[in-house]
């Protein structure tokens, strides 16, 4: 199993953090994984990507040219990537924020209101795991429970308040999806 | 019965100065080594010696001593003192040192506080590559890089470095002083041990600017040479205490 | 121990900390400016010291006045922020100082990018600086592998009493991997170990007076400074080459990249095996010294065809390449310069193309 999956988004919206949670639970099983972001001047308000390889063999390029899923939290994200997902993969649109289509025809595209579902469950900024939720309820690689222990651990004592809004978040993110 | 009335100070080696004559550079590394001595700080005495007339000053300092890059001697002090908290650490450097090359890193050695002792000599003009302009040197003066005289619309006015080192917040301790006769002698002395005891006493930057001459490259005989500082220099760079902070 | 998922740039800099590294000076530059972010958090607590130096200039010359007091200390920066403190490595080297240099490469000349490059090769591995002098350079292919490289950098300088420089290209400096990281080692400043460090001196102490200095005036003093240096280059020649050998065992062709570089080929190479093409990777380690044998000897190999070399710049490791190989085989080149990273499509195309070419 190799996955290749492109989270991307405005700076702020979380999308960095929803790619290292995923990397953190994968090494928690075991596996071989690795997270890239996109740096510089594009973290100020411009948007902000990650690539995160999670696989069962060590990974030779942690660089992403083709996609096996993109998660998309905002227009300009769809727009830049959707065309480096591979036939057959997975496009998770935040269709909050986004009000077109895919293009892609050829692919499993899923369209989530994943700001929506955040302002609902009463944790606004937790729409990055949301979307996580929704991708993980359609590609397990991970177990839950290893991702809930993955978003435990990097938010750490210091921010542990935010623990129970991430969990409920990731948790609808995957009921949207199942 | 013979008695001893002279003994060259122990920080300085053997090894004979290349200074030219009439040139005060020996006098400052005796009296730079004669306060090390003085204040007991031999053995924990660290050097860092320049790029300039001075290049050698390692051979002379009978101390561990360090050879820095043309103006970064105040950056190699500061790795020095921070990795040896309680060394006396001093650098020894010219006007092109420290007053053009290594402006940045004098200033930023001075606003960090940096616990280190400068002896800068001031000779207003570049000695080692052989009478060039440098930045001190006065308005008018002949050097082989202005040779109708340095121009002030062309290249500005000289820099008065105590001065400006003497507005940060960092320098603890700013004496000009210059050697033109025994007692302007004697008071540089006495503010090189108070540049010292500064560091000693953990107070900050600190530093004294000697006033020097250099006949050879002035074209002048060591007694002219001194009349020439004392009508020319002094006006321009005033001697006196500029900083002195208490911790 | 446990793996930590852990960014490139904090790896390198817990690791230095690990290897006993307890003086840091550098100044701010993407993309590598975790590193002094995470010395400035760490080190303090510590009882080691970080410094923000005034420039890149400033940092070098503190590591020489470090170094020079017998302390294990490093600096890192980026292309432009090395190319400034080249003058003081050389100074280093010339005054045979042991330090730690850590360049997270960017694409250049100039200010260039901010994104991965390998430009900085030649700069690295022929001098950098003036004179007749080499660091040794490392350069790792994951965050795992900076980290055990710091150590073993830390102790090569300590060892050769030489500079060395960790080059990571900026993905392996902002990428996240898991990684295993060493136990602390502890380092004391030694005067009997490093007997020519200026520690403070009198003529009791046991040891000559200490002159850390680079400068021999004399023609025949300067000519046995400069022996003496190639006297070690040979020794770090003979004991310190290393390099990674993939698939190399049937190869028909050879690919030659380092860094992120390397495992995009190792990628490609394992697709080209589905594809009944054999490939093997040479990947250097240590960039200078540089492989040569171990890259012959590949080249050389019954039935290798050819040899292609693939870097993140013009062309610049191509040059060792094809000293190494002699003209015996033919050397193809992949690469961009700048920060366009060569893709596994272009290395399977690159191969393929090779391969027709010869058939």
């Amino acid at each position: 199993m190799l996955e290749k999956v492109l989270f991307a988004g405005f700076g702020g919206q979380g999308m960095l953090l929803a790619g290292e949670f995923l990397a953190e639970a994968g090494m928690e099983e075991g596996k071989h994984v690795s997270w890239l972001p996109s740096y510089g001047p594009e973290m100020r308000g411009g948007t902000a990507n990650c690539s995160v390889c999670v696989s069962d063999r060590p990974i030779a390029s942690p660089v992403i040219t083709s996609a096996d899923c993109i998660v998309a939290m905002n227009r300009p994200s769809l727009e830049k990537f959707e065309s480096i997902v591979v036939p057959g993969g997975l496009i998770i649109v935040n269709s909050s924020l986004i009000d077109i289509p895919s293009t892609r025809t050829d692919c499993d595209v899923v369209y989530i209101p994943a700001s929506e579902i955040a302002e609902r469950i009463e944790n606004p900024k937790g729409a990055n795991v949301v979307i996580l939720g929704a991708l993980l309820g359609k590609k397990p690689m991970v177990r839950q429970e290893t991702m809930a222990e993955a978003i435990r651990h990097i938010l750490g004592e210091r921010k542990a308040r935010f623990l129970p809004g991430n969990l409920r978040a990731l948790a609808a993110g995957m009921e949207f999806v199942s | 019965m013979s008695q001893t009335i002279f003994k060259k100070t122990g920080m300085l080696t053997d090894v004979p100065f290349h200074y030219c004559p009439g040139c005060t550079h020996g006098v400052i590394h005796r009296l730079v080594a004669e306060v090390i001595e003085e204040l007991g700080m031999q053995d924990r005495a660290i050097g860092v010696a320049p790029v300039g007339c001075a290049v050698f000053a390692y051979k002379y300092f009978n101390c561990d001593m360090l050879e820095a890059a043309h103006g970064r001697a105040p950056a190699v002090a500061t790795g020095v003192k921070r990795v040896h908290n309680d060394a006396c650490v001093f650098t020894y450097q010219g006007d092109g040192d420290l007053a053009s090359i290594g402006t940045a890193e004098i200033v930023h050695a001075a606003h960090r506080g940096e616990k280190i002792t400068v002896i800068f000599v001031n000779n207003a003009i570049y000695g080692m590559t052989g009478g060039q302009m440098a930045p001190t040197t006065l308005v008018g003066q002949k050097t082989t890089t202005s040779p109708y005289g340095r121009d002030r619309d062309w290249c500005g006015a000289p820099i008065r470095m105590s001065e400006m080192l003497a507005t940060i917040d960092g320098s603890a301790f700013i004496e000009r002083v210059a050697l033109n006769n025994p007692a302007n002698i004697m008071r540089a002395k006495t503010a090189i041990r108070k540049a010292f005891l500064c560091q000693k006493e953990g107070r900050g930057f600190s530093m004294v600017e000697v006033l020097s001459t250099c006949p050879t490259n002035w074209g002048l005989s060591p007694v002219e040479a001194m009349k020439w500082l004392e009508e020319n220099m002094i006006p321009y760079y005033p001697l006196g205490n500029f900083k002195d902070k208490e911790v | 121990m446990a793996k930590v998922l852990m960014k490139g740039n904090e790896a390198i800099a817990e690791a230095a900390i690990r290897a006993g590294c307890r003086y840091f000076f550098g100044y701010p530059i993407t993309p590598q400016t975790e590193v002094p972010e995470y010395m400035s958090r760490v080190m303090p607590k510590i009882g080691g010291c970080f410094l923000q130096a005034e420039s890149e200039v400033a940092a070098i010359n503190m590591v020489y006045g470090a170094a020079g007091a017998g302390a294990r200390v490093m600096t890192s920066s980026s292309s432009p922020g090395v190319s400034l403190k080249q003058e003081g490595i050389s100074y280093i080297a010339g005054a045979e100082l042991p330090c730690v240099i850590v360049n997270v490469m960017r694409g250049g000349p100039g200010l260039g990018g901010i994104q991965a490059s390998q430009g900085d090769y030649f700069q690295a591995t022929k001098g950098g600086g003036h004179g007749d002098y080499h660091l040794v350079v490392y350069a790792p292919a994951s965050v795992q592998e900076v980290v055990d490289l710091m150590g073993v950098a830390f102790d090569t300088a300590d060892r050769y009493r030489n500079p060395v420089m960790v080059v990571a290209d900026g993905i392996i400096g902002q990428m996240m991997e898991p990684v295993e990281l060493p136990e602390p080692r502890e380092y004391r400043i030694d005067p009997a170990k490093k007997p020519w460090a200026a520690t403070g001196w009198t003529p009791e102490s046991g040891r000559e007076r200490a002159v850390i200095n680079s400068l021999y005036i004399e023609i025949e003093e300067l000519d046995e400074l400069n022996m003496r240096l190639q006297a070690r280059y040979d020794e770090i020649r003979k004991n310190e080459t290393r390099w990674e050998s993939y698939q190399l065992e049937g190869a028909e062709f050879v690919a030659c990249a380092y860094g992120t570089v390397a495992r995009i080929c190792k990628a490609a190479i394992d697709e080209l095996r589905e594809e009944g093409i054999r490939v093997g990777l040479l990947r250097p380690i240590t960039l200078w010294p540089f492989p040569e044998k171990a890259v012959r000897e590949a080249a050389m190999a019954d039935g290798v065809r050819g040899v292609l070399t693939v870097e993140l710049n013009a062309g610049q490791m191509l040059e060792d390449v094809r000293l190494a190989v002699n003209g015996a085989k033919p050397v193809s080149f992949l690469g961009h310069p700048g920060s366009k990273m060569p893709t596994v499509e272009e290395i399977k195309s690159a191969i393929r193309r090779m391969k027709e070419e010869q058939a």
